[in-house]
């Protein structure tokens, strides 16, 4: 998939298409013409669901893989979002809805999960490593119980309910077609956005930050800085995730962003991959197919299990996730033609 | 090698994401999807409901008018969120035309919502008992021939305050909607019989300490209302036990019910003698019960006596499978005719007569109970009172009742 980046990155003059890569503009393809083969099921539940997950772990790979900081917290900024949505936009849970319409409501969302991830961040680029995890899961646990007991202001357990997607210029975006282009386009922005970011000058100054702080901060970097700006960045695409994410279910409760859901968008961008902002999305699609069908496969009883052993077999066979099978397989196969050459 | 590469790409994702679409269900059997907490801490409640789901199809032998039923399972973890997504599942992809579920009092009221935009599935709830599933704004198509959890309290309050003689009572429950519809149908009479309730802890599902909840129990209540459920009711029993609560208990309806009254340890000394209402007496002897627990006690691991559960899910799965054997089977019409018949439909369960109001919520017999310890050593739930067809607003008139306004943290209050 990146075999792009990595061919000849000094040809500037290079048009666009040569520049997006064949790689992107296949998948693009298959992806716009998704919801001609797919049932309205497909088309949301999985497509909308695997995209929504996708940008989300997207987040935290972008923190981890280009920044050296696994945070289990951003689930809970899409939570700030989601909440922002039902508090200024409309609902039918009778409490707060200030009924603002969408284009004032979605930036003050993305704001608000930038904000609190930049805050959030923070605090926490003072520390390293299975620190950095440990506060951010105590901050996602402690949002979870927050909102759950605070009826005031996020209604507690029920949450809020009636939350739908806004009809813009004649198209419902509730509708599951509409819904998936918007998805997608969203998952596409921010795929890009990080895939342009990683190459820009703050990519790189972070990265070298990731592989030597103390190297960068002698050079006259500051460290502080560009990681907590690293957080506010991922904080927009979890937000976006969010406001997606609280339309695709039409409701937001203490649920929706419990450690659970946490550790879930940790597992789908370990699952993917964190090398690459493909990654999470590949992971997303693996996880939200299994979480739904593995019922099917093994019965009520024991699914867990299997979504479980399935999770333990990809990250023994290969750490990088699938998309290290993917090189692997690349590698073999790679292997197999030199060697039928001869 | 390129080109092999990018066709291996291609093919991997157009098969990933298009294959399980193709996979269209066959035509002549009936699905019924069972909805039902398989994860979390109410999964013990959830598998218990699966069994009386099957009990009620074991009884036809898996057939229905001539068409074998199949059963689709869809699991939750008792988040109204999850609850969307598995029936979501169901009904969008599976294809269910009935669903029988959910389990739990928000998961309901997620469910009841989602049925507005499902017009052509006909929705039987499971267990799930908060009042406003049907009270108010109820769906046209969702049935719930279980009764809800102000009902279920019925004969609970007066009989705790005249024959047991407590005059305050202390609460502790579970924070969302069914414990406050259990509260509500507790305190409507006790309340009304001149009972105090100086306090109430509402804690969250999945607590597990309860030292500070303890703590919190006034001194001089004469008993202690717990309404809390699988996991959670364990564990305050156990703490209660152990940090020397001498206080009696009064119980909600699934706080001595049968998946917790199986459970080990030694909650047996504080839970014998305590008072309970709800659906189901584990010493109800007539016929019908008693031929019920031995169909029940066919299933997988089932418990000794059928939890309230697993009586719900019978109950709707039974109304489920009674409906189609009156309309053939036919559910060509989007199910109009189908709930129609349901609409209409009254029968004998194993705990009397069963009926349904204006509101499509059952009018039933309700069990007043005490926990005793049976022949063999376990805990049973001995019948002291029935108390005949309860309906939703507990016999008061209907304007009447829903002015005393939705149930919630604060409402009903007698301090």
């Amino acid at each position: 998939m990146n075999a792009h980046v990595t061919q000849d990155p000094a040809t500037p003059t290079r048009n666009l298409l040569a520049r997006i890569g064949t790689g992107h503009l296949v998948l693009a393809a298959l992806l716009l013409a998704y919801p001609l083969v797919s049932s309205d099921f497909f088309l949301t539940q999985i497509g909308g669901y695997s995209l929504i997950f996708g940008m989300l772990a997207l987040s935290l790979s972008l923190l981890a893989g280009y920044g050296g900081m696994v945070s289990l917290a951003q689930i809970s900024f899409a939570g700030v979002a989601g909440y922002t949505v039902a508090i200024f936009g409309e609902n039918n849970s009778n409490i707060l809805g200030f009924g603002w319409p969408w284009w004032l409501v979605m930036p003050l969302a993305l704001f608000f999960a930038a904000t609190s991830s930049a805050l959030i961040g923070w605090v926490s680029v003072r520390t390293e490593g299975i620190y950095t995890i440990m506060i951010t899961l105590a901050v996602a646990t402690a949002a979870f119980y927050f909102v759950r007991q605070n009826y005031t202001l996020f209604n507690g357990f029920p949450g809020y309910t009636g939350l739908r997607a806004p009809i813009v210029f004649g198209v419902n975006f509730r509708d599951p077609v509409p819904f998936y282009y918007m998805c997608l386009v969203a998952a596409t922005l921010s795929y890009a956005a990080v895939l342009y970011a990683a190459r820009s000058t703050f990519g790189l100054t972070l990265q070298a930050i990731r592989d030597n702080p103390r190297r960068m901060r002698a050079i006259g970097f500051d460290v502080t800085a560009h990681k907590v700006v690293a957080w506010f960045y991922a904080g927009l695409i979890a937000g976006l995730a969010g406001v997606l994410l609280v339309w695709f279910n039409g409701r937001i409760s203490p649920g929706t962003i419990n450690v659970a859901a946490a550790i879930n968008v940790l597992i789908i961008a370990v699952i993917g991959g964190l090398k690459h902002p493909i990654g999470p999305f590949v992971g997303a699609v693996m996880v939200v197919l299994m979480q739904t069908f593995a019922i099917d496969i093994v019965g009520a009883e024991r699914f867990n299990t299997l979504i479980g052993v399935f999770f333990l077999a990809i990250v023994f066979f290969s750490p990088d996730g699938i998309l290290g099978l993917w090189g692997q397989l690349r590698q073999r196969l790679a292997q197999e033609d030199l060697r039928s050459r001869q | 090698m390129r080109i092999h590469r990018r066709t291996l790409l291609a093919l991997a994702l157009a098969t990933g994401l298009t294959a399980p679409a193709m996979a269209v269900a066959q035509a002549e059997d009936i699905k019924i999807g069972v909805l039902a907490t398989f994860e979390g801490a109410f999964t013990v409640l959830g598998e218990d409901g699966e069994r009386g789901a099957l009990t009620a199809l074991d009884e036809v032998g898996g057939m229905a008018a001539g068409n074998k039923i199949v059963v689709v399972r869809g699991s939750s973890d008792a988040s109204p969120d999850s609850a969307i997504r598995a029936a979501r599942k169901l009904v969008e992809q599976d294809g269910v035309k009935i669903l029988v579920g959910p389990l739990s009092g928000d998961e309901g009221i997620a469910v009841k919502d989602y049925a507005k935009t499902q017009p052509g599935v006909t929705f039987i709830n499971g267990s799930s008992a908060a009042q406003d599933t049907t009270l108010r704004d109820p769906a046209e198509n969702f049935f719930r021939f279980s009764t809800d959890g102000a009902q279920w309290m019925a004969g609970l309050g007066t009989y705790a305050y005249n024959e047991k003689g407590y005059k305050n009572v202390a609460v502790v429950a579970e924070d969302y909607s069914f414990p406050y519809t259990q509260v509500f149908g507790f305190m409507a009479e006790f309340c009304k019989a001149g009972g105090k309730v100086p306090s109430k802890s509402w804690v969250p599902i999945g607590n597990k300490d309860y030292s500070s909840v303890i703590a919190a129990i006034p001194d001089d209540v004469d008993a202690v209302y717990v309404a809390l459920g699988g996991a959670d009711a364990v564990n305050f029993l156990t703490q209660f036990q152990q940090s020397g609560g001498e206080a009696p208990l009064i119980g909600g309806s699934i706080t001595v019910d049968q998946t917790v009254l199986t459970s080990k340890g030694r909650l047996r000394d504080v839970l014998i003698g305590t008072p309970a209402a709800g659906p189901t007496a584990d010493t109800n002897d007539t016929p019908e019960w008693n031929a019920f627990v031995e169909a029940y006690k066919k299933q997988e691991g089932a418990f000794p006596s059928p939890s309230l559960f697993a009586h719900a899910y019978y109950i709707g799965m039974k109304a489920a499978l009674l409906a189609l054997e009156e309309t053939g089977g036919k559910l060509d019409d989007d199910g109009a005719n189908f709930r129609k018949v349901l609409s209409s439909l009254s029968f004998e369960t194993p705990t009397g007569k069963v009926s349904l109001d204006k509101n499509r919520n059952a009018i039933a017999d309700i069990y007043l109970t005490e926990v005793t310890e049976g022949p063999d050593g376990n805990l049973l739930n001995k019948l002291i009172k029935v108390v005949p067809q309860v309906n939703q607003t507990l016999g008061i008139d209907e304007a009447e009742f829903l002015a005393l306004g939705a149930v919630s943290r604060e409402n009903p209050s007698c301090p």
